[in-house]
């Protein structure tokens, strides 16, 4: 009387699922962060499978650094539209504006870590107790590490010492007041797997995961987006490539791949040919290996 | 092509994270960039190649700063399966590791040297995994090349083991010798060892069969949330949302709400916009009752035909995971599917040291401690025992002080 498990796709669905309700039945403000990237985009889909026909018990949250790509954005708002959900958008220029945090000068300046602020001050001025993030443990081995609900101070801070031990599927969601749960119902997605659901579901995704023609400029050794938020310089030599991304973080620090992936099919066979990881792709990671412990102690997603 | 999860278990230097390495080395797991950084280490082997242990290193250095990583997880594919692996690191916490680790895996992989043969470690591993009631053990005698790939050795070792296990009640053991270092049958079958007829390591793990148990009689549904659209078309929509935890329901079956007792039919099994027949273990789905009764998230659906046991007096194995030690004049919070609730602990019958499985009495539980208790809870649980159906029948403590998991709970019988 016993038969075989769920299909691979299936058993992640059903798990994720099952963590976005845990999510509702915990907490009494919780939040998606929504970064318009295929994370967030396949955490959307689940949580409609999740919630429907009723309406999300969270809004959508958008932290936008200014440097978006235009794609992303209005991938966003149409998206909204459709599902009919509440977004809530964190802009850094506020921050920037009324001087909480600096703006970096010079070539290399990127708001990516200015966002972790604005995050911050969004979580707490809509008193979010816990966040829903797109994070997977194969990303990156700081995250190899993390719980699926992930407890951060009042200061956004991850304490690697104090970890819960998660048991079976029993996701502990008891904070203190003040502090806030991130919660990453995809953690045991791969990016493949992110991939092939993609394509099974049928999702649309904003433009620039796909192969295209654009101007790039090369950066510390990768391609990048020529925009104006890069301060591009007369040494900066434009070339027009047939590029992706991979992510589409801010685009100070999203670098492109030359690729010829025009389709899902394409992407799915370039990955499974696993050229690069999908976090070499991003500039950020590779300031230093730790890099992604510190962001995450100091609150960043 | 479905999910294997399993984990390793050894001793420090039995070749765990050689193993693992070898394991994604071999299997072509490892990307490009991690490939090339594992190439710029300056880490070799004796004999010059890449010391692939280097690929679950994270960890160890996290150990030696003595933080507080009890798993961590790792992912690779082949066209046959999705692996994903529990490596639990640590010494000092090794139980507690363990045993999350164990809690979500399929299969262990118990690593035994080949000079050392069935250690004190072992014996502790092998206990962990028929506490945690894993369907699979793989014993993996490593460092046969340090043996001289020698069948004898092998053999004494399985014939070691077998005594032991009997005594643990483990039954589906499979034994396979390698060497993690030099790859004998890991992912491709020895030369060295011809005497040996099984299938490699990796063989093993693609085709070893993990089951489900979707019986009518083990049917039960924790209610997550409750989904109430209450607009104008959908007036009244009510519909109960979780994941079948065990066993299957279909559309008319008679069904009970635990713990009040109501009883009704299902009426409609939904799936986003697919209306599926039948809910079976694992699936996520929407359940309409035929009658309008109250549930709340909680609540457990079961088939009317075969309830499990509704009880506030527990008897359970207690795996004690804080720093502070258990204080059995304080309430905790135990969390038991979707349902949360106060709890004493009442009475602690036994502790087991876990290096030779005696019984001693004690009184109270420190860090890594296993032992007996008798749980008191302010609400009745519905419950199944954890040897028969662990889906329904595990549970944390959650210290109300700190928030923190204290402790996981497996119901071993209804003590009232
Ligand atoms: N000769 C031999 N050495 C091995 C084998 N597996 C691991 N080792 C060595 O044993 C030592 C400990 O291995 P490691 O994987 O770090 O052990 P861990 O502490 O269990 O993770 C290292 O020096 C490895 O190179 C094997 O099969 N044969």
């Amino acid at each position: 009387m016993s038969k075989n498990k769920l299909n691979y796709l299936d058993d992640l669905e059903a798990e994720a699922i099952y963590i976005l309700r845990e999510v509702a039945g915990q907490f009494e403000k919780p939040a998606l962060l929504f970064s318009g990237g295929k994370d967030s985009i396949t955490l959307v889909r689940l949580a409609e499978k999740a919630f429907r026909p009723g309406k999300f018990p969270f809004p959508l949250v958008h932290i936008d650094t200014g440097h978006n790509f235009p794609e992303t954005i209005s991938y966003r708002d149409e998206m909204v539209d459709r599902i009919g959900e509440k977004l809530i958008v964190g802009y850094v220029q506020d921050d920037i504006d009324a001087g909480r945090v600096i703006e970096q000068k010079g070539k290399n300046a990127s708001r990516n870590s200015l966002q972790t602020v604005t995050l911050l001050n969004t979580i707490e001025k809509h008193k979010f107790d816990a966040c829903i993030g797109g994070a997977r443990r194969d990303e990156e081995k700081a995250r190899a590490k993390e719980r699926i609900f992930s407890v951060r101070d009042e200061f956004g801070q991850w304490d690697p010492k104090r970890q819960r031990p998660e048991l079976w599927n029993l996701y502990n969601g008891k904070i203190h007041k003040g502090e806030n749960v991130r919660v990453f119902p995809i953690s045991n997605w791969t990016e493949l797997d992110v991939w092939n659901y993609i394509r099974r579901e049928n999702i649309a995704l904003p433009s620039i995961y796909f192969a295209h023609q654009r101007d790039v400029i090369t950066r510390n050794g990768q391609l990048m987006a020529a925009a104006k938020a890069l301060n591009m310089d007369s040494e900066d030599v434009i070339e027009r490539r047939n590029v992706r991304f991979r992510t589409v973080g801010d685009m100070t620090c999203t670098a492109a791949v030359e690729s010829d992936a025009f389709e899902i099919d394409d992407i799915i066979n370039e990955i499974s040919e696993s050229k690069i990881s999908e976090r070499g792709a991003r500039m950020d990671d590779k300031v230093s290996e730790a890099a992604m412990e510190d962001r995450k102690k100091g609150g960043y997603f | 092509m479905d999910i294997l999860k399993f984990l390793t278990a050894g001793s420090v230097d039995d070749g765990k994270s050689t193993l693992i390495g070898r394991l994604l080395y071999d299997s072509e797991s490892i990307l490009q960039d991690q490939l090339e950084a594992l190439q710029a280490s300056n880490r070799k082997n004796d004999d010059g190649t890449i010391d692939l242990a280097i690929l679950t290193d994270g960890l160890k250095a996290e150990r030696e700063q003595g933080i507080t990583i009890d798993v961590a997880y790792k992912y690779f594919q082949t066209e046959k399966r999705k692996f994903i692996i529990a490596d639990t690191p640590g010494h000092i916490q090794y139980t507690r590791n363990m045993v999350t680790g164990a809690s979500n895996a399929d299969l262990a992989i118990i690593l035994i040297d080949a000079r050392k043969g069935v250690i004190e470690q072992t014996i502790r591993h092998s206990y962990l995994v028929s506490l945690l009631a894993l369907q699979h053990v793989v014993v993996a005698v490593n460092k046969m090349d340090m043996v001289d790939y020698s069948e004898e050795v092998f053999n004494n070792i399985v014939k070691d083991y077998q005594a032991m296990a009997a005594k643990l009640n483990l039954n589906e053991v499979s034994y396979i010798p390698v060497s993690a270092l030099k790859g004998d049958n890991i992912v491709h079958e020895s030369v060295n060892m011809i005497w040996y007829q099984g299938k490699s390591l990796l063989d093993h793990l693609e085709t070893v069969p993990v089951a489900i148990d979707d019986s009518t009689d083990h049917a039960r549904m924790p209610i997550q949330w409750i989904i109430r659209p209450q607009t104008e078309e959908l007036h009244d929509y009510r519909g109960y949302a979780g994941r079948v935890a065990s066993g299957s329901f279909k559309v008319n079956d008679a069904i009970t709400v635990l713990p009040s007792g109501f009883s009704s039919t299902i009426s409609k099994i939904e799936f986003f916009d697919q209306e599926p027949a039948e809910a079976s273990a694992g699936m996520s789905v929407t359940v309409h009752l035929a009658d309008e009764i109250d549930i709340s998230r909680g609540d457990t659906l079961v088939n009317a035909k075969y309830l499990p046991t509704v009880s506030q007096l527990i008897e359970a194995d207690l795996c004690w995971m804080d720093t502070k030690p258990m204080d059995a004049s304080l309430t905790y919070l135990i969390q038991h599917n979707s349902k949360t609730t106060r709890c004493k602990i009442s009475d602690v019958l036994h502790k087991v040291n876990i290096n030779t499985l005696d019984k001693v009495s004690a009184e109270s539980f420190n860090l890594n401690d296993i032992g007996r208790v008798v749980i008191k809870t302010a609400d009745p649980l519905a419950f199944d025992l954890y040897q028969e159906n662990k889906a329904n029948g595990g549970a944390i403590l959650i210290d109300s002080r700190t928030n923190l998991t204290v402790g996981a709970l497996m119901f071993r019988a209804n003590a009232d």
